[in-house]
């Protein structure tokens, strides 16, 4: 809990990994400042290289999306509606108008799916699940096939370009994992100067997130809601969120589906062709020639 | 621009409400980026990723495809005695065999690592199954070339032939096994993603990939100068299919889930495609243009792999699809 200091589950060792504890990201953008800190910090620990700087002009969100090279990114919305019972003064010239106004900050992350595409698709078998149930590329290992980046329902990992450092492999947030064997706490959480992003056990969060929901719609923020798509085959998210408003405004999907659902339909689909072309053959040598 | 055009108009009548009411009310235009974009999802960014393949991916569908077909030409004309056909058939097949990896290894991020593909056996990955099509297909068509042509060269005699004869026939019939897989489960392989208009289409894809395969290797065969009744049969089935897919893709319509298809130069190419290789194809044997068929399938068959291909980079950008879709 914020105030807790070093009592903080973001601040204190832990022993997850050896623990084999379920743990997760509970990102709260209701006190999120959009400092950035967890994009620098995501950075500089995990040494990821810049990929341009470009002025993209969508509000102070010059990050842009996630991707090989991006594993935290802060998100801007500038939304015409009200954030909980704040009292708005008008935007436009005429005094009698209504202009609600909110900035709304998020910082987006890898989820971590119960049931990660990624890792479903790698046909190298660079992706894998660890014992905290995050999902990890071992870069070693990825040859960068490229199936991983059209299998993730939520867009995130991607395949590094040149020039950059260690292009051609597929990358993504590592949830830390290399700190949290050593006890410490994912670099994104331990710098989060409001604790909008929270790290700890799976079902402590998942309690913590419920709560934070009901105490703000208390407080007049009709709109929040907690993004944890468990009720599709994606069956629940590590990094999960609280939004205000609807998922698409943060360019999340509303009902992300892992692809191997598709699987048998398609299979099905390959198999009876493949029949029907062996028939056809045969056929047309059995009668024509 | 003179001075009577709409813009200047516009501007005159500011200006004429500026001075008569003191203020003028309004929000402008939204410009990028400015507060409280229009733009669909959050400033328009991509929901899933675009797929990264470039050309080498749609290159080696038609090659992969058209190389595994050709293998079941050559089982049915190795079972009804077409030696000829056979060989030809199955050095398309062996072709196909040796330039589809190559193809594949090239579109790697980091090709000299394309071994570790060969350390899992995953079923739920398209991806993990589909380079073990291709590894047992060119296993069997590579070797299954060199025994046909042993036999047509008929250096030994009596057990020694039979022996060839049997390993020929065994080594024809499992490149045709794992060829049909390799035309087919390329249509699984972007079906089974987060791409919408791939996956709404998963049951299309595998037919089509598979059926333009079989026309493929038909046609090249009539071009090599096998112009037989059967080759024509088999070119007349892939076409009647093709058209019978257009018609569905013109019926089997989302929306905005899957305009990617229907809009935008990515559907120009899948149409260009399906035209090409189904009713232009139809029409050309219906009238004995026999070469002309066989071009015309080809080339649309080549446009269409592209197509699809298109179709995914389009759709995987697009906010709005990926919305649709999953409110469907």
């Amino acid at each position: 809990m914020i105030g807790e200091g070093i009592q903080s589950t973001n601040q204190r060792k832990h022993s997850y990994v050896q623990d084999r504890v379920e743990v997760g990201f509970f990102t709260d953008p209701s006190v999120c400042i959009g400092c950035k800190a967890c994009e620098v910090a995501c950075k500089e620990w995990n040494q990821v290289p810049d990929d341009g700087f470009t002025w993209s002009g969508n509000s102070y969100d010059n990050t842009g999306h996630l991707g090989a090279s991006t594993w935290r990114h802060v998100m801007f919305l500038e939304q015409d509606r009200q954030k909980g019972n704040q009292v708005t003064g008008p935007m436009g010239l005429t005094p009698q108008s209504e202009d609600p106004f909110r900035w709304v900050f998020l910082s987006d992350v890898c989820k971590h799916c119960e049931e990660a595409g990624c890792l479903e698709a790698c046909p190298t078998g660079s992706i894998v699940r660890t014992e905290v149930g995050s999902v990890l590329v071992q870069n070693d290992v990825c040859n960068g096939c490229g199936y991983c980046v059209v299998s993730c329902p939520f867009g995130v990992i991607d395949r590094r370009p040149e020039p950059l450092h260690d292009a051609g492999g597929a990358f993504k947030c590592t949830f830390c994992y290399d700190r949290q064997k050593s006890g410490l706490v994912p670099a994104c959480a331990k710098v989060c100067p409001t604790e909008s992003i929270v790290f700890g056990r799976l079902d402590d969060l998942r309690a913590r997130g419920a709560e934070r929901v009901q105490q703000l719609q208390q407080s007049g923020y009709g709109d929040a809601q907690l993004y944890d798509p468990t009720e599709t085959s994606v069956r629940g998210i590590h990094a999960f969120f609280l939004i205000l408003g609807e998922p698409e405004a943060y360019g999340l999907p509303p009902k992300p589906q892992v692809p191997t659902i598709y699987l048998k339909s398609a299979w099905t689909s390959a198999f009876a062709t493949a029949i029907a072309s062996v028939i056809a053959a045969l056929l047309a040598f059995a009668f024509f020639s | 621009m003179t001075s009577d055009s709409p813009s200047e108009k516009r501007l005159e009548e500011l200006r004429e409400q500026a001075w008569k009411d003191g203020v003028v009310p309004g929000k402008g235009v939204d410009v990028a980026g400015g507060p409280i974009p229009r733009k669909p999802g959050y400033y328009g960014q991509a929901v899933v990723k675009p797929p990264v393949w470039t050309w080498e991916i749609p290159l080696y569908f038609f090659i992969g495809g058209t190389g595994g077909m050709s293998a079941v030409i050559a089982s049915a004309a190795f079972s009804f005695h077409h030696l000829d056909l056979a060989r030809a058939a199955l050095w398309l097949a062996a072709a196909g065999a040796i330039l589809s990896p190559i193809l594949l290894i090239m579109d790697l991020g980091r090709p000299r690592l394309f071994i570790n593909m060969l350390r899992v056996f995953k079923p739920q990955s398209a991806m993990s199954m589909g380079v073990w099509i291709l590894v047992l297909f060119s296993a069997c068509a590579v070797p299954g070339l060199i025994a046909l042509e042993l036999l047509a060269l008929h250096l030994f005699t009596g057990a020694m032939d039979q022996l060839l004869n049997i390993a020929a026939g065994i080594l024809t019939f499992g490149s045709a096994f794992f060829g049909t897989l390799l035309a087919t489960y390329t249509g699984v392989l972007i079906g089974a993603t987060a791409i919408p208009a791939w996956f709404l289409h998963r049951l299309l894809l595998p037919i089509h990939f598979g059926t333009a395969g079989l026309g493929s290797a038909a046609a090249l065969l009539e071009l090599l100068g096998h112009r037989i009744a059967a080759l024509n049969a088999l070119g007349y089935y892939a076409a009647a299919v093709e058209s019978v897919l257009l018609i569905w893709l013109s019926i089997d319509k989302h929306g905005v889930a899957d305009r990617a298809i229907h809009e935008h130069g990515s559907g120009w190419l899948i149409r260009i495609g399906e035209i090409l290789t189904g009713p232009l194809a139809l029409v050309f044997r219906l009238f004995s243009f026999v070469p002309f068929a066989a071009i015309s399938f080809l080339i649309g068959a080549l446009v269409s792999r592209f197509g699809w291909i298109a179709v995914g980079k389009v759709s995987g950008s697009d906010p709005e699809s990926v919305f649709a879709a999953e409110r469907l």
